[in-house]
């Protein structure tokens, strides 16, 4: 059974922050769904190589060549806050406003 | 019965021997938007309806048959909100390439449909903006989560549709609402500008009323792309007409998706299309895919993990919504918590979960090899069999806020759609017959890049049993046959 401290824990990790009703709900249903997702045990699949893609992939490499299809204008049109050409966000560290 | 209840074909070929006027087409999907759409609410984003009659062009007989692009897939100048409270504000600033392709063809946008947010949902209620309805019976969901395109098309506010597929998000809203719906081989219709839900999951594809629809949708929209780099460099699908001629071929009725939980009533109808399938000269067997009943834990394993890392890019820096917060940090944190809604914020609670060190490989890793134990039944079925077939759900369109409480359930009916994925092959879902005047849909289920073969089969049982020609009855309101 996931813990409250787990969910936390995950919620740090993916930078989300839940309220405590959600973290009960999520910690009930998550445990709902790693239980069923149990049955992965039942077969030993210690020979088995993951299949990571379907299709045989591989990198696809391109010249260096700048391609100059999106303005500034473009870029910066759906910000929630811009300042002469840049993105603005709150002080990577401390706590002033 | 009005010019939006007919195929693109039809109208393609009335428009051709000059029996109608192009405009005409687009006035009688207007017309049906604004008596269906407010009690439908198949779409987030209308476009003027002036602007759409002013795009028809009479030397471009594709501008006359409106379509409808789920609100996931980029379109220049639109908003795209993916049905999420954190791009509720965000227009589009490119076009994705299937867009490109179809403006090359003058295509005239209808607007953009409805879906659970970020394509994660089976029933079109996770949608922030709130549920689309069956148009088949109000009560009922059209499926997810192209919800709004399937059932656009169902009710004629749009001739056909684009969707996108991750564990059968064309397929199950196809079924539901009465329609056909193609998930494609992955890697043969480009994803660039699709927004990124599970990257080696998700195909576009198109939502249509008939076969014939179908094959000439994704005639347009496959072909190799540079700026997709999983896209594919092979010889594309090309239309042709279709003849249905499947005799001698070889189908496969996959045991494992008859049993556990299904419906009789569409077992039903998939004991039947069998005979069908018989009369028209192909032999049917059934097969066994001994891991398929493990696709749903595996599916649910690494879809959320995907999601969970291709969801990290929203956090209030370049646009969408952003929330409060003294630091990047709790800004970016807060902006995720309110902007996302329950279903989003769970798949990515459980993909960071079984990607968190010390799990990853009891979790993710597993899922991995049983993805390849999945995908290794299907090779071996196509050793045998030409198509395979299967039940698009196993459960007629559910009731709204049926399953809404218990996301376990939600998830485990999607079993007859998530190996496709799972595997990167190509199906389609057509109608296969009515219980109680609800849509039951049939999977056929092909090798990679056997789309045309699929058409064939599709189109052999629809001449055959021509449920696609029936049109919803919205209300007592006849529009229809």
């Amino acid at each position: 059974m996931l813990s409250i401290e787990e969910v936390i824990h995950i919620e740090r990790l993916a930078r989300l922050k839940l309220t405590d009703k959600e973290r009960e709900i999520y910690r009930n249903q998550l445990n709902d769904v790693l239980n069923y997702a149990a049955k992965l045990d039942e077969i030993d699949t210690s020979n088995v190589p993951p299949m990571y893609h379907v299709l045989p992939v591989t990198n696809v490499l391109r010249e260096d060549i700048p391609r100059n299809n999106f303005s500034l204008e473009d870029a910066l049109n759906n910000a929630p806050l811009k300042e002469e050409g840049f993105f603005v966000i709150p002080p990577i560290l401390g706590g002033e406003e | 019965m009005d010019l939006a209840d007919l195929t693109a074909h039809e109208l393609l070929t009335l428009i051709s021997k000059r029996e109608i006027a192009p405009k005409d087409v687009v006035k009688s999907c207007i017309d049906r938007i604004e008596r269906c759409e407010p009690l439908i609410k198949a779409y987030l984003y209308i476009r003027d309806p002036e602007e759409i009659i002013n795009s028809v062009r009479e030397d471009m007989p594709y501008s006359a048959i409106p379509i409808a692009i789920k609100d996931n897939i980029l379109v220049r100048g639109l908003p795209n909100t993916c049905a999420s409270k954190i791009l509720s504000n965000f227009i589009a600033p490119y076009n994705a390439t299937v867009i490109e392709k179809l403006k090359e063809k003058s295509f005239n946008i209808t607007g953009k449909t409805n879906l659970d947010e970020f394509a994660m949902g089976s029933s079109t209620e996770n949608s922030a903006f709130g549920p689309t309805r069956n148009p088949w019976d109000l009560e009922r969901v059209p499926g997810g989560s192209s919800g709004g395109s399937a059932a656009s098309v169902a009710i004629g506010s749009s001739i056909w549709a684009l969707g996108s597929d991750t564990g059968g998000s064309i397929r199950q809203p196809a079924s539901f609402c009465g329609v056909v719906g193609l998930k494609p081989t992955y890697g043969t219709v480009s994803r660039y500008g699709l927004v990124a839900f599970a990257s080696s999951l998700d195909q576009i594809g198109p939502i249509t009323k008939d076969v014939t629809d179908c094959a000439l949708l994704y005639s347009f929209i496959n072909g190799h792309d540079p700026n997709d780099s999983t896209s594919l460099n092979v010889e594309p699908y090309r239309y042709s007409p279709l003849t249905g001629d499947i005799r001698g071929m070889k189908i496969g009725l996959i045991k494992e998706l008859l049993v556990e939980g299904i419906d009789p009533s569409v077992e039903r109808c998939i004991r039947d299309a069998v005979k069908t399938f018989q009369d028209l000269g192909a032999i049917v067997e059934e097969v066994s895919l001994p891991h398929i009943s493990y696709s749903v834990p595996t599916y649910y394993i690494l879809a959320p993990a995907e999601a969970s890392s291709n969801l990290a890019r929203f956090d209030g820096v370049r646009y969408g919504f952003r929330a409060g917060g003294k630091t990047a940090e709790e800004m970016m944190s807060n902006t995720r918590g309110e902007g996302f809604g329950p279903e989003v914020k769970r798949r990515i609670m459980l993909g960071t979960y079984v990607l968190s060190a010390g799990y990853y490989e009891a979790f993710y890793l597993k899922a991995l090899k049983f993805r390849n134990l999945i995908a290794g039944d299907f090779k071996k079925a196509f050793e045998r069999f030409d198509v395979l077939i299967s039940p698009t759900s196993p459960i007629l369109p559910f009731k709204l806020g049926e399953k809404v409480e218990n996301p376990l359930e939600m998830y485990l009916s999607d079993i007859c759609t998530i190996p496709i994925n799972l595997a990167g092959l190509p199906a389609i879902s057509i109608p296969c017959g009515f219980v109680n005047n609800l849509p039951v849909g049939l999977q056929i289920i092909g090798p990679v890049f056997s789309e045309s073969r699929l058409f064939e089969v599709a189109y052999g049982f629809e001449q055959a049993m021509p449920f696609h020609k029936r049109r919803p009855q919205l209300g007592g309101n006849t529009y229809g046959v």
